[in-house]
């Protein structure tokens, strides 16, 4: 996992960048609001916030639906949440219903699902170290430089 | 033409059905023909054959067949699919034709009439309008008499069917109905013949529903027949194949793969057909695309689609279907055509979501099930999607200048009215070359497709689609979708200027956004929609999203919110707000008329906002200083109020409202000022609320005496905006404040570790403030003292006094007091009903006293005054009982200069615990104090009494009585042996009585031997506290009889070496006589005299007499002989038994000396 971390980071080849990472990254709450959406490009960030809204749809009937199984077993990655003409959304919930969202582009065929469950884990990981923080409030929105930097590594370089 | 080209036509989107012509047939005026023709027509059910049927006269001109060629060697294809094609087959090329003719069976002319039929037969074959109609090749009848039908071959290979409808002379009354009881109705006949069986049937009797059989054995005839029609019209297209080639003839091989297709579509072969239509998609994409021809190839790629998806629904394969239409818009997505004319394309991207849309949702209605990730509702939203973007591009290229006239004559026309070929411009029909053949004409036919796109109200049409959408999400369980599609239909409606609506779904969503806490989404929401409420001039709408931009939640940027403020400020002192940015200028025109028109209502309304459904700019807590408040104090509360606003600003007047509306009136904070102030900078006044600071404002009211015990609660809390003269908001908190945010926010302060900041003296933290609307009146602190007197535990059923004595402490006199004593309510109903309270101590209470004496009546006490009142308690069973007493009164108190009558009370309680005062054992004894399980009959016996102390106190027992049963006798005096004995703590008293019992009666083991009663006080207790008798209810007692009965008589003592006579008494207690043997058993301390061993008989109810003389020889407590007694005919009665009765010992003393003597001896 972590070399595909690498992989992902240490692209040299821009082009390939852009094709593997996210546009919009999103961190939802456990109530449904956004602790973190950071979009690319930003002209459009209304647009993604009305799609990281209305995924959590998908997101909220997918928990539902696995809530009867064992919790510890459950996988947190939910998968692709739903195809748009132009992005693809994909969701994942921490055991405490925190929800990590990503939108990549449609056309972005080359990026395999390894790959959003590594970007995913990735997120995990660097939410996980805000919560530690302890000048963090749970439920605050994130203002984390350091998360937000990661958070920057994933998505769409624009030139 | 229309408008919409590329558009599905009707005959593209049914069924197709084999279609069938039925001739002869005179439906207006022949009623007969009109019942067959019904039987056909009517209430077709789905398990009948797909057949579409339609009556034409006999001599309908068909469409003329054209001369097909023999060779493609020179053609060049002018298009892919010829507009009218799918109709003709649908509705004007029969597959078969059906000549109805009547013809009586009987018929006396039968030979001209069999001709007549063949010419109309021949007419249709023969039909100018199909040339080439080979007159061979049909079964033709011949000879035969009922014979009259035919079938004809018509020139493609269709058949043709005649036949021959006899009827008339023979049933002068024709049935109607072909349903209708008639026993030879015309259809039935019809059926008959149809058969070309050559048989006669004459009036044979069926049946009644047989008619439907009829009609559906025609129809089946019929349909087979139209079956191998369409089977040799589809063997007829593909054999032109051979003749094509891949450069001149490409759009042929799609014209003929979907001729193909359709065809097997109306032969009903859905297989062949899908399989047709892919090939024939995959050959459309094979075309070679340019300019010029993208229109058409999109088109028919459409057409083909569409027809693929829906017969994948069809056949019940929705995967399918999705997967070709995803194909689909991958494909064409890109293929734009002309720049000029992109919206073109955007509105096919629409058209075809739109439809796929409609198919899924047919598909759903027929059955199929959709989930949350795939139903139509995502298909309508992107046909949504694309419209928005064809109302973009259409504002980017129609955007012409008024003085641009639509061209004449209208390049849209074409000369025959009709196009021939689908997706082809109007102005260049059939031109299949890459270069316009006219770039004039271009221009011109683009020009007015523009022109004609800029009256399309796209609005109405993405609205359509939007609510198609919100239908579909609901179903399928998304709200957030469906509420981000309404935000659609909302702005939709704004920019088609229907700012109601607008608003209405607007502010329908913002609480979703709102509760889910998107606050940049709900900023955006709340823009548009205070544009709407600007540009219908609704004021408290306009002052309601203006308060929300303005709050913490709003997203706004700090000039955007100054903006806000500044119009809400002229809007409250009732002038016209400055337009929103990028508003319609027109409308704005209108708005600034509606607003002027709006000043001169002013003052006539105040608006009131509730702030819970809104996260206001202004935030208010308001919290009463403890959870309750005495009487005599003042009560007290804070109101603390924050603005989120950019600049300072002033409200008029803040109250708060209580539950009891007396105290309003001293909850008001008001200051005049002059409306132009509202937005001074000084922010001195109190009225001023600057931006970032917690403002406080304190109340305090003497609460209503008729308030005690009750919850004093704010009901809301009114911050009024604006004044009276001007216009007036009042801004209303429910309960203690807060809004739809503060709820949250609040708990995540409460979450925070964050230290606060240091603040002045004089202000607060907002988030250290809690909100407390409601506290509790409770009556004044009583200054009273209640002392309480006894001596626990209370012993049951004693009367137990308890001495009650109340000093006053307050300053004036304490009035009306009133004492409450007894159980505390609430407790074991047992306990209740056990305990029993009275104040007067000299009488047992009994069961009619309460439990709880309420309300004694003491009087006034003064200043320092006391009182004692004894209370005396009975409790009848052990137990925790906990006791109340509760002193009430009234005294006046003057708080804040006001005099008030306040009532106090003083509870006590205590609990006390209830024991048995003493333990009474009850024990049979024999007269030798031995234990006995059973008495004897007629032999005295003791009764032993034990009573043992448990009491803590001394107890004084006054006397005791033992209350016989009938069936015991005393046998001695009863008086009592324990009068006026003192019993301390674990002490014990017994007394005896020797009593006896009378033989029991047969079959009764135990008899009853009566009541002890032991009357008794505390030791301590006053004289004129009453006695207690505690009646003890003694054991049965089994009475058993005894055959012979020994009794013993003999000195007290005796001495040695002197005689002592003793005699010894046998009573023979049975009416029978006894053989009784006896033996004396010697020992060393005696000799004796009498007879030692004898044997003798008593007689019934007899005594017999022995005389023994015993002669001592020891000195001490010595054993006597023991005398041995056995009864031969009573083995059961032991020796042992009987021995009981006998003395064993007696005390023998030494020999009489000297008095010194004896004391050494004793020593």
């Amino acid at each position: 996992m972590l070399a595909s971390c690498d992989s992902l980071t240490h692209d040299a080849d821009d082009h390939v960048r852009r094709r593997k990472m996210a546009v919009c990254v999103a961190v939802i709450a456990k109530e449904n609001y956004p602790l973190y959406i950071k979009t690319v490009p930003t002209e459009n960030e209304l647009k993604f916030h009305y799609t990281v809204h209305t995924s959590l749809d998908v997101v909220e009937e997918k928990i539902s639906a696995v809530g009867k199984a064992l919790v510890d077993q459950r996988e947190l990655y939910l998968g692709l949440l739903y195809p748009t003409e132009d992005y693809k959304v994909y969701g994942y919930v921490t055991n405490t219903k925190v929800k990590f969202v990503i939108v990549v582009d449609s056309s972005n065929i080359a990026l395999r699902d390894n790959e959003i469950r590594s970007m995913f884990r990735k997120l995990h990981n660097s939410y996980t170290d805000v919560m530690c923080n302890p000048f963090y409030n749970p439920g605050e929105v994130i203002q984390s430089k350091v998360f937000d930097n990661m958070v920057s590594g994933m998505m769409v370089q624009v030139c | 033409m229309r408008s919409t080209h590329w558009d599905f036509p009707l005959e593209l989107c049914c069924r197709p059905m084999a279609f069938v012509a039925l001739t002869g047939l005179d439906v207006t005026y022949n009623a007969v023909h009109r019942a067959i023709w019904d039987a056909f027509c009517a209430n077709r059910r789905a398990d009948r054959v797909p057949i579409s049927f339609k009556v034409l006269p006999g001599d309908h001109e068909y469409p003329k067949c054209r001369q097909k060629r023999s060779a493609y060697d020179w053609y060049i294809p002018k298009g892919i699919l010829k507009t009218g094609w799918m109709n003709k087959h649908l509705n004007l090329v029969p597959a078969l034709v059906v000549v109805f003719y009547e013809l009586d069976w009987d018929e006396a002319q039968w030979k001209e009439k069999q001709s007549e039929c063949s010419t109309r037969v021949e007419i249709v074959r023969a039909e100018p309008a199909v040339p080439g109609v080979r007159a061979g090749a049909s079964a033709e009848g011949r000879g035969d008499r009922e014979k009259c039908a035919r079938a004809v071959e018509g020139p493609s290979g269709a058949s043709r069917a005649g036949l021959a409808l006899p009827g008339g002379r023979a049933q002068p009354a024709m049935p109607i109905a072909p349903t209708g009881n008639h026993r030879r109705s015309p259809i039935r006949r019809t059926a008959r013949q149809t058969k070309f069986t050559g048989k006669k049937h004459k009036g044979c009797c069926c049946p009644d529903t047989e008619e439907n059989s009829i009609t559906t054995r025609l129809e089946n005839a019929f349909y087979e027949h139209a079956q191998t029609y369409y089977y040799t019209e589809i063997r007829r297209v593909k054999s032109h194949k051979e003749f094509l080639n891949k450069t001149t003839h490409q759009l042929l091989f799609v014209r003929h793969q979907f001729k193909t297709a359709f065809f097997s579509e109306l032969k009903q072969d859905t297989q062949n057909a899908l399989k047709n239509y892919r090939t024939a998609y995959n050959l459309v994409h094979e075309l070679r695309a340019h300019e010029t021809n993208m229109l058409e190839i999109k088109t028919m790629a459409g057409f083909i689609n569409y027809k693929i998806c829906r017969l994948c629904f069809q056949h019940n394969a929705p995967l399918d279907a999705i997967a070709q239409f995803r194909k689909h818009v991958d494909l064409c997505k890109k293929k734009i055509g002309s720049a000029e004319l992109a919206f073109e394309h955007t509105a096919w991207m629409t058209k075809q979501f739109q439809a796929f849309g409609d198919l899924f949702d047919e598909a759903i209605k027929l059955g199929l099930t959709a989930i949350q990730t795939q139903n139509p509702g995502f298909y309508y939203q992107q046909a949504a999607h694309y419209a928005q973007e064809r109302k973009q591009l259409a504002n980017q290229l129609c955007n012409h200048d008024s003085s641009t006239t639509y061209p004449t004559p209208d390049p849209l026309e074409t000369s025959s009215g009709v196009m021939d070929f689908f997706g082809q411009r109007p102005w260049r029909q059939s031109h299949q070359s890459i270069e316009p053949p006219d770039l004039e004409k271009e221009k011109v036919g683009i020009l007015a497709l523009q022109l004609k796109e800029r009256d399309v109200d796209h609005s109405e049409l993405i609205i359509t689609l939007l609510s198609n959408a919100v239908a579909q999400f609901k179903k399928y369980k998304c709200p957030r979708m469906k509420s981000h599609l309404m935000v659609q239909m909302g702005e939709e409606y704004y920019y088609a200027k229907d700012y109601s609506k607008a608003l209405k779904l607007l502010d329908y969503v913002m609480c979703d956004y709102r509760t889910e806490r998107w606050w940049n989404l709900l900023t955006f929401i709340l823009s548009t929609a205070l544009k709407c409420a600007y540009l219908m001039g609704q004021i408290k709408d306009y002052i309601t999203y203006s308060l929300e931009l303005l709050g913490r939640s709003s997203t706004l940027k700090k000039e955007q919110k100054s903006r806000v403020e500044k119009n809400l400020i002229k809007v409250l002192m009732n002038e016209s707000p400055d337009p929103e940015p990028d508003c319609d200028s027109k409308a704005v025109k209108g708005a600034q008329k509606i607003w002027a028109d709006r000043i001169s209502f002013a003052g006539s309304s105040a608006f009131t906002i509730e702030m819970q459904d809104y996260v206001p700019f202004v935030e208010c807590k308001a919290r009463f200083l403890a959870p309750s408040f005495h009487i005599d104090d003042p009560v007290q509360l804070r109101v603390y109020l924050r603005a989120d606003s950019p600049h300072p600003f002033r409200f008029s007047k803040l109250c708060v409202c209580f539950n009891n509306q007396d105290y309003n009136q001293y909850c008001v904070v008001e200051e005049t000022y002059q409306t132009s102030d509202i937005l001074e900078a000084s922010s001195q006044g109190t009225t001023c609320l600057v931006p970032g600071k917690t403002r406080q404002y304190a109340f305090k009211f003497v609460a209503r005496t008729e308030d005690v015990g009750k919850k004093v609660e704010i009901t809301s809390v009114d911050l009024v905006l604006g004044s009276d003269t001007g216009r007036c908001v009042i801004l209303n908190w429910r309960g203690g404040g807060g809004d739809a945010a503060s709820c949250q926010e609040s708990l995540q302060a409460s979450r925070s570790f964050k230290r606060r900041p240091k603040l002045p003296e004089n202000e607060v933290c907002w988030d250290s403030v809690t909100i407390q609307a409601s506290t509790m009146v409770i009556s004044r602190v009583p200054r009273l003292l209640v002392q309480l007197r006894h001596e626990p535990p209370t012993l049951t059923n004693e009367m137990y006094c308890l001495a009650i004595t109340v000093l006053s402490e307050e300053v004036t006199t304490a009035k009306d007091m009133k004492l409450t004593a007894g159980l505390k309510p609430g407790q074991d109903a047992n306990l209740t009903q056990t305990t029993h309270i009275s104040l007067d101590g000299t009488e047992m209470c009994d069961d009619s006293c309460p439990a709880l004496l309420p309300d004694i009546s003491i009087g006034d006490l003064l200043p320092g005054g006391k009182v004692e009142k004894p209370l005396y308690i009975r409790c009848g069973q052990i137990g925790t009982r906990i006791f109340l007493v509760h002193v009430s009164y009234v005294v006046t108190a003057v708080v804040e200069g006001k005099e008030i009558i306040c009532k106090c009370h003083k509870d006590e309680t205590i609990t006390i615990e209830t024991v048995v005062p003493f333990d009474v054992t009850t024990k049979f004894v024999s007269t030798k104090f031995e234990h006995m399980d059973r008495v004897f009959a007629d032999i005295p016996f003791l009764l032993m009494m034990d009573i043992l102390s448990a009491s803590p106190w001394a107890l004084t027992i006054e006397t005791s009585k033992l209350e016989l049963a009938p069936s015991m006798t005393a046998v001695d005096q009863m008086d009592s042996q324990l009068a006026q004995v003192i019993l301390q703590t674990g002490e014990s008293a017994s007394e005896c009585f020797c009593l006896q019992c009378p033989p029991a009666p047969t079959n009764q083991s135990g008899v009853a031997s009566g009541h002890y009663i032991i009357s008794w006080k505390r030791t301590s207790a006053a004289k004129s506290v009453p006695v207690v008798n505690t009646v003890i209810t003694m054991p049965h007692v089994i009475v058993e009889e005894i055959p012979l009965y020994v009794h013993a008589d003999l000195p007290s003592f005796g001495r040695v070496r002197e005689s002592l006579p003793v005699k010894y008494w046998l009573q023979n207690r049975t009416q029978l006589v006894q053989d009784v043997e006896i033996f004396v058993e010697p020992n060393d301390a005696f000799m004796f005299s009498g007879l030692k061993q004898i044997r003798l008989r008593i007689l019934p109810d007899t005594e017999q007499e022995l005389l023994y003389n015993f002669y001592p020889l020891m000195a001490g407590y010595q054993q006597l002989p023991g005398l041995s007694i056995s009864l031969p005919r009573f083995p059961a009665v032991s020796n042992q038994l009987l021995r009981r009765f006998l003395p064993t010992h007696i005390f023998v003393k030494p020999q009489g000396r000297q008095a010194d003597e004896g004391i050494v001896v004793a020593a």
